[in-house]
């Protein structure tokens, strides 16, 4: 596709098979047609903006990739080998790990919960018989470690999520997120509800990401978070791809086109009127 | 590059176990606690017979019941249920339990009325978990069925013709210790170490934290709600024999009230409904303290009647205090 104007580093790692695509992928719920004939690719150390109006479609297309909703038609390649999602279960056998707006995480549990939250490490107090104890130890210092290699500083790890800010929590849904082998981690709205000064932060955290081999898709309203870490950026509207275009090709203002699907003039007009 | 560095100092290990556990301290923890204490030194004070070894082991055995029953609820409760049928399961269960005594003798007749318990507590979970019903109106249905078939089993009458050797488990002794709450002892202890040291317990946690994130996280969301309140059916079974020996004989509105009285423990010791915050080690202070007020009441010659408002103002203070201490937070 848009392979042209890239730099050098960026067409090296765009040959070859995207690690991710998705192909014609149509989605309805009941009368409503939330995706038709979907398009995605991504690759490889790369970030992705997927930009849209509300009700585009960028979210039903994540559950579909992350086997929370089944596709009607359509195909999924990882790593060009077809595959079929059933369930989270599924995708994450793939290292895809999907970070959901507002419901990431168990408030009432503390970090450690949190990050091994449906995959406790446990031990046999009494060899010989099935009964087994959570390893409290054992996740307590998979968990500093994870932290530590993520570079986010959490005073105790035994706090309860619901007792930190909002981008400590985004922190920990992230560090939960690559916990075990992540190879894909998509973020909805990672940025909608934070403070100001912890935009800046979690931004860092997903450049971070990128840099140790993980692929971050990322959903998000707020177009300048997404012109600043993502490489490639990709609008939506009405369940279709209607732009995909390097950072370094597109504008804001074209963006924002795509994502209204105005003509020009009235762009402009609106424009105008900010 | 400082990527997603969060500016808050690290503290040590040993002063996060201490911040850990300051945090763990809520109202029930000191409250309570105090509350406890208080109680037992005012009515020592007013009634010396309060503070006998006699009343305590009565206390205990007093309590021991909804006890047993408050541990299920607890969990069901933590799970973001609640259960409104354990008194009248108590009495369907008691029906079916002495029934199948009489005809087939002490054991068969034990074991089923833990079965029964077991399967109520199925039905309500296959209602909750898998029909999605909300639990009020699931336990609501059970509430009634459970008493009409009680009563339909029965004839609304009491069976008596039990083998004597029955009437051990509820009268009984270990070490001087009352046997019912000896039970109610290791209940607590088995539920308590379930909810903090296993996988299922920290599924349920999560569950009634947010059952969302639970499921989004591959907890098996719907068989670990099957399981809480399967295990919770299994409890009431138990507190259900028991209170048939106390009563030394089954009847069908044995155990009303069971299913108010276990939430209200449930809420006095300060677990929340519907937030997955609390636990057992909260609800054993919480029929502690119902079981003190009760009994120094008693001694008092205070009337029942009193005593029912006077719960009732205690639970809307209790969980009034609670939820301020979570606001100041």
């Amino acid at each position: 596709m848009q392979q042209s104007s890239v730099t050098g580093e960026v067409a090296i790692m765009r040959s070859g098979v995207p690690l991710i695509q998705m192909r014609g992928i149509t989605k309805a719920f009941g009368a409503v047609q939330a995706l038709r004939g979907a398009d995605l690719k991504l690759w490889p150390n790369e970030v992705l903006g997927l930009v849209g109006d509300n009700a585009a479609g960028k979210s039903t297309l994540m559950k579909t990739l992350t086997g929370v909703h089944h596709l009607d038609s359509g195909e999924i390649f990882f790593e060009g080998r077809p595959v079929v999602f059933r369930s989270p279960r599924d995708s994450r056998a793939c290292g895809i790990e999907m970070i959901y707006q507002n419901l990431a995480l168990a408030q009432n549990l503390d970090v450690v919960a949190n990050v091994f939250l449906g995959r406790e490490q446990t031990w046999s107090p009494i060899p010989g018989l099935p009964l087994k104890w959570l390893d409290e130890r054992r996740m307590e210092t998979g968990t500093r470690h994870l932290l530590e290699q993520l570079r986010i500083n959490i005073t105790s790890v035994r706090t309860n999520v619901e007792r930190m800010s909002g981008g400590q929590q985004q922190a920990v849904a992230i560090a939960r997120a690559v916990a075990f082998q992540a190879r894909v981690v998509i973020m909805d709205e990672p940025t909608a509800s934070l403070a100001v000064k912890e935009v800046g932060k979690v931004l860092d955290l997903i450049k971070h990401l990128r840099h140790t081999g993980v692929s971050v898709i990322l959903i998000s309203h707020r177009l300048q978070d997404v012109f600043t870490v993502a490489d490639r950026i990709m609008v939506f509207r009405s369940g279709q791809t209607v732009a995909d275009k390097m950072v370094s090709e597109i504008t804001m203002d074209e963006v924002v086109k795509h994502i209204v699907g105005a003509p020009a003039q009235e762009l402009s007009a609106l424009a105008s009127g900010r | 590059m400082t990527a997603g560095e969060f500016p808050i100092r690290s503290l040590p290990l040993w002063r996060q176990r201490v911040q850990r556990w300051r945090t763990s301290l809520s109202w029930t923890r000191l409250g309570l606690f105090g509350v406890i204490i208080l109680m037992i030194i005012v009515f020592s004070l007013v009634n010396p017979n309060f503070y006998s070894a006699v009343n305590m082991r009565n206390v205990s055995r007093q309590i021991a019941i909804l006890g047993i029953a408050s541990c299920g609820q607890t969990m069901v409760i933590l799970s973001g249920g609640f259960d409104l049928s354990v008194g009248m399961a108590v009495g369907f269960i008691s029906v079916v339990s002495s029934l199948v005594m009489s005809d087939y003798g002490l054991w068969p007749g034990m074991l089923s009325g833990l079965a029964t318990g077991l399967g109520v507590g199925l039905v309500n979970g296959f209602m909750v978990a898998k029909a999605r019903l909300p639990p009020f109106i699931a336990t609501l249905a059970t509430f009634s069925a459970a008493r009409g078939l009680a009563l339909i089993i029965s004839g609304g009458l009491p069976i008596t013709d039990m083998p004597p050797e029955f009437s051990f488990l509820g009268a009984g002794q270990i070490l001087t210790l009352p046997l019912p709450a000896v039970i109610a002892a290791l209940v607590f202890i088995g539920c308590a170490v379930i909810m903090k040291k296993t996988r299922f317990g920290r599924y349920v946690y999560a569950i009634g934290g947010n059952e969302e994130a639970a499921l989004y996280s591959g907890v098996p969301v719907t068989r670990c709600k099957l399981r809480v309140w399967a295990l919770h059916g299994l409890l009431v079974g138990l507190a259900a024999v028991v209170l048939t020996s106390r009563a030394v004989s089954g009847h069908a509105t044995l155990g009303e009230g069971l299913e108010l009285e276990s939430i209200a423990a449930t809420v006095i010791g300060g677990t929340a409904l519907g937030r997955g915050r609390g636990g057992i080690f909260n609800t054993f202070l919480g029929v502690l303290a119902m079981g003190l007020l009760t009994n120094g009441l008693n001694l008092l010659n205070v009337s029942t009647y009193y005593q029912m408002v006077l719960i009732g103002i205690i639970i809307a203070g209790a969980v009034y205090v609670d939820q301020a201490r979570h606001r100041q937070s």
